[in-house]
């Protein structure tokens, strides 16, 4: 049951997602930046998703100290992994509008420089649980690097702010200039790519129960 | 060991129990020097490489100096850091340290407080001969420098401490606390190379700078505590 309704959430969110991308190419370009405009469509929902998703994953980590339940550590492990996901693609897809609108693919502006150091510290923390053998040490571990690594997030953007307060700012978007229908595209795509970051992280988590059952089970033959 | 005769701590007994662990982390570093000597030999040669990488005789070497210290820094504390836990690991005195009757914090902050002590004494020796080979003069503003040096390095070491304890018995423990910590450090990183070229171009703090130093205080409060609340955790599990 559990499937049908992950894989039926999943394709309405592909669905979506593809119409909405149909629907937004039907738009017209914006004024100053043209088609390229149009990647916030698709930028600021991979930032938000990826947002949820690590903040899902802070929670589940400090659930599993106080629980010691392991379904929690695979939570944890699902979503940060889905969220690194979701911060590649917002690199990706910034890199792309920063090198058509700026000329450039990268500057070391604040919002970026922030966001390249949270897509390392989670690749951090994913490292980490390569090197940890014992599962209850990994997931322990694992843990405390996460509510380390979400501590550092605000401290290190608003260092970073500071820091880069005295140069040019480059000027982002709000939503507040859209158009009526384009903000609905826009709230179409949100829910839709949190959707598929909550389809992926489910599709993780059942992996992660299923490499622990094999475990348990290679335990046991193991102890007769 | 005579278990049987200890008896309740009685008042202060923590802040004697720390500094014990420390003198002790101190003292058994201090017969080997194998870190120490590390640490101060890899900031020689990391300063030897900077003179290829920019003009070591130009004005605006002062304007990045407060960067390329704390790089040193941060490279040659890590070798300190990283033997904080290793070293217990010969002869099982990890288990030995946790079986004994004190807390996780306590030992964690006897450990802290070495680390500091030696991560300090790099830092140091690591200044003048900055200031001698790249002809700056480092000494103008010196009390407020130490200060500065003490706050960023109290940060480093804690969060260099508490991920020496749970990278101890990792693999690529040598490379993986590096990984974890830079990342982590780089608001006070950013704070102490912000205040310390200041510092050493012979200026004052004052006026926006303030701001670093309230960051650098912030962010030691923030990670000393968190550590002291997770550190039974990353020791028994």
């Amino acid at each position: 049951m559990r499937d049908k309704i992950v894989y039926g959430l999943g394709i309405a969110a592909a669905a979506v997602l593809a119409w909405n991308t149909y629907a937004i190419a039907g738009l017209p370009d914006e004024v100053n930046q043209g088609a390229v405009f149009k990647i916030i469509f698709f930028h600021v929902p991979m930032w938000a998703a990826a947002g949820v998703a690590v903040s899902v994953a802070l929670i589940a980590s400090a659930l599993f100290l106080i629980t010691r339940n392991f379904a929690f550590d695979a939570a944890a492990v699902a979503s940060t992994e889905v969220g690194v996901c979701f911060l590649t693609a917002g690199l990706a897809t910034g890199s792309i509008w920063g090198r058509q609108i700026w000329g450039i693919w990268w500057t070391w502006d604040a919002r970026l420089t922030s966001a390249l150091l949270c897509w390392i510290l989670y690749a951090g923390y994913l490292m980490l649980r390569r090197a940890v053998e014992e599962p209850t040490q990994r997931a322990t571990f694992a843990a405390i690097f996460n509510i380390f690594a979400f501590l550092d997030v605000p401290i290190v953007f608003f260092s970073i702010k500071w820091w880069r307060t005295q140069h040019p700012q480059p000027v982002f978007w709000g939503n507040g200039s859209f158009p009526k229908d384009w903000t609905q595209h826009f709230l179409y795509n949100m829910a839709a790519m949190v959707a598929l970051g909550v389809v992926m992280t489910v599709v993780r988590l059942r992996q992660e129960e299923v490499q622990r059952e094999i475990d348990a089970v290679r335990r046991t033959v193991h102890a007769f | 060991m005579k278990s049987a005769e200890r008896a309740p701590a009685p008042k202060g007994a923590a802040a004697f129990q720390i500094l014990t662990i420390a003198l002790k982390d101190l003292r058994s570093e201090l017969r080997t020097k194998e870190a120490i000597n590390a640490s101060l030999a890899f900031a020689l040669v990391i300063l030897l490489m900077f003179s290829f990488a920019f003009d070591p005789e130009a004005d605006t070497t002062r304007e990045i100096s407060g960067g390329l210290l704390w790089i040193v820094f941060a490279f040659a504390g890590t070798l300190i850091l990283n033997r904080s836990f290793a070293r217990e690991v010969p002869n099982d005195c990890l288990d030995g340290l946790i079986a004994a009757p004190v807390p996780g914090w306590v030992l964690f902050l006897g450990k802290a407080v070495a680390n500091f002590a030696l991560v300090m004494a790099v830092e140091l020796v690591a200044l003048p001969i900055f200031g001698i080979f790249y002809n700056v003069r480092w000494a103008q503003q010196f009390g407020e420098l130490l200060g500065v040096l003490a706050l960023a390095t109290w940060g480093m070491t804690v969060i260099g401490t508490i991920f020496s304890a749970l990278t101890v018995n990792i693999r690529l423990r040598e490379v993986m606390l590096p990984m974890l910590t830079y990342p982590i450090l780089v608001p006070a990183l950013i704070g102490a190379m912000r205040l310390t070229a200041v510092l050493v171009m012979g200026k004052p703090i004052g006026g926006d700078d303030a701001a670093w130093l309230r960051l650098l205080v912030g962010f030691d409060a923030i990670y000393t505590a968190a550590s002291l609340v997770l550190v039974e955790t990353v020791l028994v599990g």
